[in-house]
């Protein structure tokens, strides 16, 4: 093998805090040679970002240290160059893209002078920097470059911008591509595009491409080698295909063990009773029709998924199911009561029999209620539990049934990891001894090791308690896991419903196939297979 | 944007329309103006002539739509003491205002978003340090305090400028920097705390990762994003400019509009005092619209 582009050499970076000192990473080494693409995996905390971030000296030193190592490229260690040096290789030699475009655009100028700047910043002509812009932007696939230029990022979707992002770092024609979870807020469709467009980009720049992600399907799909790290170490690294078939380290194993969507798939009960019958609901926002005759029915103790790329309408079903958005029209009857006309009196008791948990629990538990004031806080609204000095023992028997301990019941929702705080808002809602959770993607946001926990949480409560489940997710793997039913919705309509087993094994619709087929699998050798077929189709 | 800017100039004459009710139903609260006006010897007669002069007589309905119809027409009425229109005593004073108000502004808009972005790009360093204190230290000076230790130590002591009254630029010095302080404090502070929060914004990774210099990093990417919050102080310490720095004014003896309108009250002069508040309420509308239109072209979320 050729001398590698660009190698980190034992590099240990601590954060020091308030609270301590944190070891960030602990002598992680890896290279990249030129048209190879490296995937650094981990999950959330494993400093997985941190080694690239101090490649490109985004390192925020003060609280960041550098405590030793050495990040060789072009001869020179990074880590000794001054700032002037590095700030000219950022972005000329060496370019980075981000999770969440929409946060990483600067929001105040258009697309077009951020782009011209990369340029602009590097000494170059601005009227050369026009041409080059124009010519990347049409080649990452936005329609209209010419105009695509004088808008603001807000004007382009999520797909867009992170096409945008790409055009913007391919400006000079790095060397180096750092791309940090760069389809992770993307629909799984758009996700397989943008990972398409990295690929052919590389093949036609040989540049290198460094892949940060949580997600093995990334990993299987784009990676010829894979780093997996685990509390700022690495823990094993290898060619992909060879770690993912004969992983060495515990962690790598636990975490294939953890991807979903290989379990047995669930049948629904035909003799349970039905709960909710939803018929012809109907919303539009001005134009937008967000709800086109939505039809669908719900069994207790029925999981029952509703899947679909962002805009499709699956979270406003769940609101109009809720009553925070009324219909335009149709009904929903909840055993046999109107959801929608229903009189406020009554609709007070029907919620606390649906309660909801969100996607985010950092942002859904109030940060300064504690565990117990956030659990008791539903018995004061519907006056249940009036005897306070039971309501102690009952959070904590709530926290037990969620696997958290008594002793967190005076904390607060900061002193708990992503996962904990799920588990908290699950809590929340089984207080109010609720017949259907409706879960907005209650796990997207979730390490996929605690991810599969909390899945294991909820069907453990179905089972134990006789709830429904209505389960918003755009995650297939973790819908094939959890539902025994599947609705695909497709801008405001449902093009496909059916049991889990026909949804995955025979889908019938055009657009729930593209969604199987865009949905990656962390199998390399299925990834493989999966692309020929579809460069053969 | 053109649709929101026409929605608060409607919003601003209905405020305005409001202000005019209350401003004429609360000076006829004030007493009897005949009394108040004429000597205490004064006959009933006498005070039955006035108020037929003034139309004083009239049911109060009456009143107030002549003083709608003459205010319509730009007619304030005489000022009672300088014997002229009430509009032009209060104009004047606004020429010396105004210029006042803008100078001081204009460096404190400057200067406080140099300090405070330079601070929040140090934070935690010696100049950021130095920054907080000499801000902190400005928006909590009383102005009425500094203007005659100014007045003692840069007149009396060291003569470099006079101690009041208008007529060479030198005369300007010492009312500007005692009114500087206290906004140039308020607004470096925001200007820090919002640039402290926008420097950490994703895009400010972006550009760090671009290879953007240090300078355009901060003036250029983070500035703009900061600049939001900013304003909004901006534009409240201007409205408070505008309405006439009342004691700055009188200690220095600035013939603008704050001293006239001190002075108007003390000498019962209420058509100045009425046609200084409308002038007034019409400068801080105006400065409103300029704010809302500044958001919009500062951001384009605003305006789409």
């Amino acid at each position: 093998m050729s001398e590698p582009l660009l190698s980190v050499r034992n590099l240990s970076v601590d954060f020091h805090t308030a609270r301590g000192t944190v070891h960030a990473v602990k002598n992680v080494s890896w290279s990249i040679s030129r048209g190879e693409t490296l995937a650094i995996l981990g999950e959330s905390g494993s400093g997985k970002s941190v080694s690239a971030n101090a490649v490109m000296n985004l390192l925020d030193i003060p609280p960041a240290e550098i405590v030793s190592g050495e990040i060789f490229y072009d001869g020179k260690d990074l880590l000794k160059v001054d700032y002037e040096t590095h700030r000219a290789l950022n972005g000329k030699k060496i370019a980075m893209i981000f999770q969440d475009p929409l946060g990483h655009l600067n929001p105040v100028y258009t697309v077009g002078w951020q782009i011209v700047e990369m340029m602009t910043a590097h000494g170059r002509p601005a009227d050369m920097a026009r041409v080059r812009a124009l010519e990347l932007i049409s080649r990452v696939g936005i329609p209209e470059p010419e105009k695509a230029m004088g808008k603001y990022p807000h004007q382009f979707s999520g797909g867009q911008r992170q096409r945008l992002m790409i055009a913007m770092a391919l400006m000079l024609k790095p060397d180096i591509l750092i791309a940090d979870e760069p389809t992770t807020a993307l629909d799984v469709t758009i996700q397989a595009e943008v990972l398409s467009l990295l690929k052919e980009l590389q093949a036609e720049t040989g540049m290198a491409l460094v892949l940060i992600t949580h997600d093995l399907g990334v990993v299987a799909e784009i990676a010829d080698r894979v780093v997996v790290m685990n509390k700022g170490e690495i823990v094993e690294a290898g060619e992909t295909r060879e770690v993912y078939h004969n992983p060495r380290h515990a962690y790598t194993r636990k975490l294939i063990d953890a991807a979903p969507g290989k379990g047995d798939i669930k049948l629904l009960d035909p003799a349970a009773p039905l709960l909710l019958d939803a018929k012809k609901l109907n919303k539009t926002y001005g134009n937008f029709a967000a709800l086109k005759d939505v039809s669908l029915t719900l069994a207790r103790g029925q999981n029952l998924a509703v899947v679909g790329e962002s805009g499709s309408g699956k979270s406003t079903l769940a609101r109009t199911l809720l009553r925070l958005e009324v219909a335009d029209n149709g009904e929903a009857l909840w055993k046999g009561r109107d959801l929608i006309s229903m009189a406020a009196r009554e609709l007070l008791g029907v919620r606390r029999e649906i309660q909801m948990v969100f996607q985010d629990p950092t942002q859904s538990l109030n940060p300064r209620m504690s565990v117990y004031q956030l659990i008791a806080e539903g018995w004061d609204i519907h006056r249940l539990m009036q005897d306070k000095t039971k309501r102690r023992a009952k959070v904590i028997e709530l926290l037990e049934q969620v696997g958290l301990s008594p002793e967190h019941v005076d904390r607060y929702p900061h002193q708990f990891s992503g996962g904990q705080r799920q588990r908290i808002a699950i809590a929340r809602a089984l207080a109010l001894e609720p017949e259907l959770i409706i879960c907005d993607e209650a796990v997207s946001a979730l390490d996929v090791s605690i991810q599969a926990q909390v899945i294991a949480l909820l069907d453990g409560l179905r089972q134990r308690l006789g709830i429904s489940f209505l389960f918003i997710a755009h995650d297939l793997g973790v819908v094939r896991d959890f539902a025994d039913t599947v609705i695909v919705m497709k801008s405001g309509e449902i093009v496909e419903r059916g049991p889990t087993a026909q949804i995955f094994e025979a889908p019938q619709h055009p657009y729930t196939q593209r969604l199987l087929a865009a949905n990656l699998d962390p199998d390399p050798d299925v990834q493989a297979q999966r692309r020929a077929t579809l460069t053969d189709a | 944007m053109t649709k929101m800017i026409g929605q608060r100039a409607i919003a601003s004459l209905l405020s305005l329309l409001g202000l005019m009710v209350l401003v004429f139903f609360l000076s006829r609260l004030t007493g009897d103006p005949a009394v108040l006006f004429l000597p205490i010897d004064a006959t009933e007669e006498m005070k039955q002539q006035f108020r037929a002069l003034h139309g004083l007589d009239l049911p109060l309905i009456e009143q107030f739509a002549r003083y709608v119809w003459d205010l319509l027409h730009f007619d304030f009425g005489e000022s009672l003491r300088k014997a002229r229109p009430a509009i032009d005593v209060v104009l004047e004073a606004y020429a010396w205002t105004l210029p006042l108000a803008l100078i001081t502004m204009g460096l404190v808009i400057t200067t406080a978003i140099v300090l405070g972005s330079l601070a929040a790009f140090n934070v935690g360093g010696f100049f950021d340090r130095l920054v907080s204190i000499v801000s902190l230290v400005g928006a909590s000076a009383p102005d009425f305090w500094i203007a005659i230790v100014a007045i003692v130590v840069f007149s009396i002591g060291l003569g470099w400028v006079p101690t009041s009254g208008v007529g060479t630029p030198l005369h300007w010095v010492l009312p500007i920097a005692v009114l500087f302080i206290r906004p140039f404090g308020l607004v470096v502070q925001v200007v820090r705390g919002s640039m402290l929060s926008a420097l950490s914004a994703p895009f400010v990774k972006t550009a760090r990762a671009k290879g953007v210099k240090n300078l355009p990093l901060i003036f250029v990417h983070t500035l703009r994003n900061g600049m939001l919050p900013v304003i909004t102080v901006i534009g409240d310490q201007a409205a408070a400019l505008l309405n006439g720095a009342v004691i700055v004014e009188t200690i220095f003896g600035f013939p603008g509009v704050g001293k006239l309108m001190i002075d108007s009250i003390l000498q019962r002069d209420f058509n100045v005092v009425l046609a200084a508040i409308m002038v007034t309420a019409v400068a801080i509308f105006i400065m409103n619209i300029l704010i809302d239109i500044a958001y919009g072209l500062l951001d384009p979320r605003i305006r789409h």
